[in-house]
């Protein structure tokens, strides 16, 4: 059994997350009766609401507007404090004044997914119709119905078209999907680390953790909330799991190798002797203290059901089939996760479309977390990337 | 002083002035029309495709091995991706580009033939630059010395060359005419990067011609 230490103001935090769920720290659209989301489950979602935040002004071509998608466990605040854990934006060192998403020059979007935790409708979100969280009464979403909620909240912003579409891992599969349902709508697109379908091994991997949330006496058939309990335990082993494939052999042993936490010799127990133990346990206990363990099934299960070729007869090319979207795919070596090879075929496919692409393989022993990390060549692609695509676009140059 | 963003750059006026772009790609980059779709196989560092956008208009994309220069040509907003021209031309649509550019690559090709193939199916025209390994500094390296040719083109050892098909002006009209391939221009530039005469018979370019560059078409 893993412990799992609760860290300080761990009651303060808990009430934060569930605050957040339904009044989040940041802007919301609501969609009322009126506007339901169509879900590809079948039915609709109604009424519901998108937590999102903005930086950067909007130029009055609306031209420079620019959607960070997040990552599965990510939320909207991208670029700036985050209200629960109190720790900088996750993409700060991409998104921001100066930055290669430079919100001095782009008005930047970044909206919390349908099914998330921190203040987008989800199984964590209050059911109107019952007054009580969702939970498993929450209907299974997919990737495309996130797009789709978001092309609701570009409308009622009033942007037409993108200038530009960035996310990785999960995110990178938004962007693909943006690419394909809405292409005239998204003039440049960077999908990083990232597929066109979710591999068998991914799938297995998810299930791993979504057994081990349920296996938790805490969750209650998903009641958890009404019944005052938390499956920590099981979501701290699902967040553990994942973490490890987020990272690559060479990178555990360049910061953990079998060096021992706090200790001289092996204590001949199950405590966590090894540095690496003592890591992973704090990443997940560090996690349940701001998501939602529902949250986890419901986002795991729609990457899961990712497979965009299967909507084009299993020919990926019919998937951009004449598209006028400018790509830039970009991978990273020690990615096994989402490996190059996931990439390639992205950018196969492309070149059987014809659409303009760019793709770089980046060279990391830091897996498929490098994406999130100080990569100074990743920095490079892409600032370079949006400062062509920006001079076709007709965008100012940056001031300077 | 030439400038690369001119648009009346023309081969005899950059072989008289100095410091412009190499000799090649802008002999290369004069065989292109105006605001063309150009693949360019083998980029290196984007430069010829930056030339070509730049004086040209071009819609152009690129294909590079090395990891390097894709991550600069990507960052100079240029559409490169990583690829290798052996085996990924395959993926393309037929008549996708109207040029298909290999500059100073057919030499380094591990299949010479398929390539170009590949290149005349993909795109409506073809423009290849080699090194001409009929020059006569190379024959007389060979034949006097006695050991594998180095020249300011060929820089490599035998042992480390990237380099595995070489072929002289003479092979490569040969591949043209077996494969079927239309020839519509033919430059050879000398060791000081001057054309040379446009009369001059076959065998004194392949004698006097350091490279080469021909413009291809399909023969239908």
């Amino acid at each position: 059994m893993v412990s799992v230490q609760p860290l300080r103001n761990e009651t303060v935090r808990a009430e934060d997350r569930a605050q957040e769920a339904d009044r989040p720290t940041s802007e919301v659209a609501f969609f009322g009766a009126d506007k339901p989301l169509k879900l590809d489950a079948g039915g609709t979602l109604s009424p519901f609401q998108i937590a999102y935040k903005t930086y950067g002004t909007l130029n009055g071509e609306r031209s420079n507007a620019v959607l960070i998608c997040h990552a599965l466990t990510g939320d909207q605040h991208v670029a700036n404090v985050h209200p629960v854990t109190k720790k900088p934006g996750w993409w700060e060192t991409l998104v921001g004044p100066g930055r290669p998403v430079d919100t001095e020059r782009y008005f930047v979007i970044c909206a919390n997914v349908i099914g998330g935790c921190m203040g987008t409708t989800g199984p964590a979100s209050t059911n109107p119709a019952t007054g009580h969280p969702w939970g498993l009464d929450f209907p299974v979403i997919t990737i495309r119905d996130m797009v789709r909620a978001q092309a609701m909240l570009l409308d009622h912003l009033g942007i037409d078209t993108l200038f530009a579409v960035v996310g990785g891992s999960m995110g990178g599969m938004q962007v693909l999907q943006w690419a394909e349902s809405f292409p005239d709508r998204v003039f440049c697109a960077l999908p990083i680390a990232c597929a066109t379908r979710h591999s068998a091994q991914n799938i297995a991997f998810h299930e791993v953790g979504r057994q081990a949330i349920m296996a938790d006496p805490e969750w209650r058939g998903g009641r958890y909330h009404l019944e005052g309990t938390n499956p920590r335990r099981g979501l701290a082993v699902a967040r553990m799991g994942a973490h490890i494939t987020y990272l690559s052999d060479a990178a555990l042993h360049r910061k953990f190798g079998r060096r021992f936490q706090d200790r001289e010799n092996p204590t001949f127990s199950f405590d966590a002797d090894f540095e690496v133990e003592s890591y992973l346990r704090h990443q997940g206990s560090s996690f349940v203290e701001r998501f939602d363990a529902n949250s986890y099934l419901y986002l795991t299960r729609a990457m899961d059901y990712f497979d965009l070729a299967a909507d084009h007869n299993g020919v990926l090319a019919n998937a951009f089939k004449g598209t006028p979207t400018r790509f830039c795919v970009i991978s990273f070596t020690s990615d096994w996760l989402f490996p190059t090879s996931e990439s390639r075929a992205i950018v196969h496919a492309l070149n059987a479309a014809s659409a303009r692409v760019s793709f770089a393989e980046i060279v990391t022993d830091k897996g498929h977390d490098a994406f999130l990390l100080d990569e100074p060549e990743m920095f490079g692609i892409v600032r370079g990337f949006l400062e062509g695509a920006g001079k076709a676009r007709g965008l100012s140059p940056r001031k300077i | 002083m030439l400038s690369r963003t001119d648009p009346k750059l023309t081969v005899s006026n950059i072989a008289r002035t100095p410091g412009g772009a190499r000799v090649d790609l802008v002999l290369v980059a004069d065989m292109v029309a105006h605001g063309a779709k150009v693949l360019d196989v083998g980029c290196g560092d984007g430069e010829l495709l930056r030339l070509l956008s730049e004086t040209r208009g071009v819609d152009g994309r690129g294909i590079e091995l090395s990891r390097e220069g894709v991550n600069e040509g990507v960052a100079k907003g240029l559409a490169v991706i990583q690829g290798d021209a052996d085996t990924d031309l395959a993926d393309y649509p037929d008549d996708a580009f109207d040029y298909v550019i290999l500059s100073q690559t057919l030499q380094a090709t591990r299949n010479p033939r398929v390539v170009l193939e590949h290149m005349l199916r993909i795109g409506r025209r073809a423009i290849v630059s080699f090194p001409n390994f009929g020059h006569w500094t190379v024959r007389l390296q060979l034949l006097f010395f006695g050991h594998m040719p180095q020249t300011d083109m060929l820089p490599y050892h035998w042992y480390d060359t990237p380099n595995i098909h070489h072929c002289t002006i003479k092979d490569f009209r040969q591949l043209c005419t077996d494969i079927g391939v239309k020839m519509e221009k033919a430059v050879a530039l000398n060791a000081w990067g001057t054309p040379l005469r446009l009369n001059a018979p076959w065998w004194f370019w392949n004698l006097f011609g350091e490279q080469a560059v021909f413009l291809l078409s399909r023969k239908t």
